[in-house]
């Protein structure tokens, strides 16, 4: 396999967060009933971070929870037993908001069709809408993301890494 | 791990990540929707051959809220009260394609005897006087909610030892927790040959509940089993009472933040006085909700993912 080339510097990934938050609230039109939902792991300092860029430009704070789709996975039979995370709803919950998912890559799309399985468990959100830092194409589900840091062709053997500083010490975006 | 039927089949490492999915399925019970897919289309069944309220009803809670298909079977009202074997009885349910097995039974060792003749995942919630792994785990669990971790923390266990698989199941769970050990019972109901395993295993045995409650960080009172005794292990409830129930008096000599445990079904002014089961530093209720969450990660961890 090549050496990983390095497609997003942290210098990279900090415009495309702070494109993406903007893109949410002109979508939105402003920040209110938004509710940021990372998914494990990656996701949920990526939503954070979206978070923090929003309240400085809207001046209010955005609620920000973490979501684990682990036990909503259609692939749990064909793995080793696989650890399940924390999901931490905002006081507010979910019902009537808007919801932003917010994960680090896009690619088969069943992580985000296991979220949405588990978004109808916790409530209604007026809408639900898809945020990720890199899309990778291979969809094998009809799902697609609203606002994408940066789209990146890939073949489906190619790894794509995202590292985080909170998670991995450094801001960057890898393919092999 | 393939079945849950001693403390010892599981390593430390399991034991944390049993406890943090447990964590984990603990916030489900606050959710309106109180339902996980994860087992869908798995069947758990629960055969009891003996009473029980409070591990049987979790067992099926747990089942269900993970989605699988759960089915209950008591000794009483299915065929082996007609005289048939357990492993018959077994073998039938599993041919209908059972993909676990919740066991209770009074035989020490039943679950490990049915896990041999069956392909199904078995879950051992009691066998006899040997072990009950499900309930020290939620023990465990629920002592390292209120105090954090039990290393070199003093745990006192108090009771009725002989006939107690929730002291056996306790004492091997805790030691490997790293929690400093004392079990305290009148001689007679002091199980015998304890003094070998007490050294090899590292845990301190006493006969005298008022010299080790003090310095106690924790106290788990442990069920008066009427229904095991055959003979006299004491003169009268009172005399054991007198020297062996958390009563009032003792109540006020106990660290006031040392948690109070009890596996239930209480006997109340036996073993423990109403004062202590409703203190504020009893934990019995908690018990039975981290119960759930710890039976729920359990059932998880063993049936959730591809077959080994």
């Amino acid at each position: 396999m090549a050496d990983p080339r390095i497609v997003l510097d942290s210098g990279d990934i900090a415009r495309a967060l702070t494109r993406i938050s903007h893109e949410i609230l002109e979508r939105n039109k402003g920040a209110a009933d938004l509710v940021l939902l990372g998914l494990h792991t990656r996701g949920v300092p990526l939503a954070r971070r979206i978070g923090e860029r929003i309240t400085s430009v809207e001046g209010i704070a955005v609620a920000v929870g973490e979501l684990d789709v682990t036990m909503y996975r259609d692939d749990l039979r064909k793995q080793p037993t696989r650890r399940s995370h924390k999901t931490e709803i905002p006081p507010g919950g979910i019902d009537d908001k808007v919801v932003v998912l917010v994960d680090d890559v896009l690619f088969s799309g069943r992580t985000i069709r296991a979220a949405l399985d588990a978004l109808a468990d916790l409530g209604r959100p007026s809408a639900v809408r898809l945020a990720v830092l890199v899309d990778r194409g291979h969809r094998e589900l009809p799902i697609r993301a609203d606002h994408v840091g940066k789209n990146l062709p890939s073949a489906r053997s190619e790894r794509v890494s995202v590292r985080l500083a909170e998670v991995d010490e450094i801001d960057e975006v890898t393919i092999a | 791990m393939k079945h849950l039927l001693s403390i010892d089949d599981l390593s430390v490492d399991a034991i944390a990540e049993i406890f943090e999915t447990a964590a984990d399925m603990h916030d489900v019970q606050r959710r309106e929707v109180k339902k996980l897919p994860a087992l869908r289309g798995r069947t758990v069944i629960n055969m009891f051959f003996e009473d029980s309220t409070r591990t049987r009803s979790s067992f099926e809670i747990a089942g269900k809220w993970l989605s699988a298909d759960v089915i209950n079977i008591s000794a009483k009202g299915s065929s082996a009260s007609k005289g048939e074997s357990l492993r018959d009885t077994v073998l039938t349910v599993c041919a209908m394609g059972v993909d676990g097995l919740v066991i209770r039974h009074p035989a020490s060792g039943a679950a490990h005897q049915v896990s041999q003749w069956v392909d199904a995942v078995v879950v051992n919630a009691g066998d006899g006087m040997h072990e009950h792994p499900t309930q020290a785990l939620l023990d465990a669990y629920t002592l390292q909610r209120r105090m954090g971790s039990l290393e070199g923390r003093h745990v006192v266990l108090v009771g009725d030892l002989t006939h107690s698989r929730v002291f056996r199941s306790n004492v091997l769970c805790l030691t490997k927790l790293g929690a400093r050990v004392t079990v305290v019972a009148p001689p007679t109901l002091m199980p015998s040959g304890i003094a070998a395993w007490s050294a090899s295993a590292g845990f301190e045995t006493s006969y005298d509940l008022d010299a080790v409650l003090p310095e106690a960080d924790a106290v788990m009172m442990l069920r008066v089993q009427r229904e095991r005794m055959s003979g006299g292990y004491f003169p009268s409830a009172r005399e054991y009472t007198v020297g062996y129930g958390l009563t009032r008096d003792r109540l006020a000599t106990l660290k006031p933040d040392a948690p109070i445990c009890h596996p239930g079904p209480m006997n109340r002014g036996l073993e423990i006085a109403a004062d202590a089961a409703d203190a504020a530093q009893s934990v019995v209720l908690e018990q039975v909700s981290s119960g759930l969450a710890v039976r729920m990660s359990v059932l998880y961890h063993l049936l959730a993912g591809e077959e080994s």
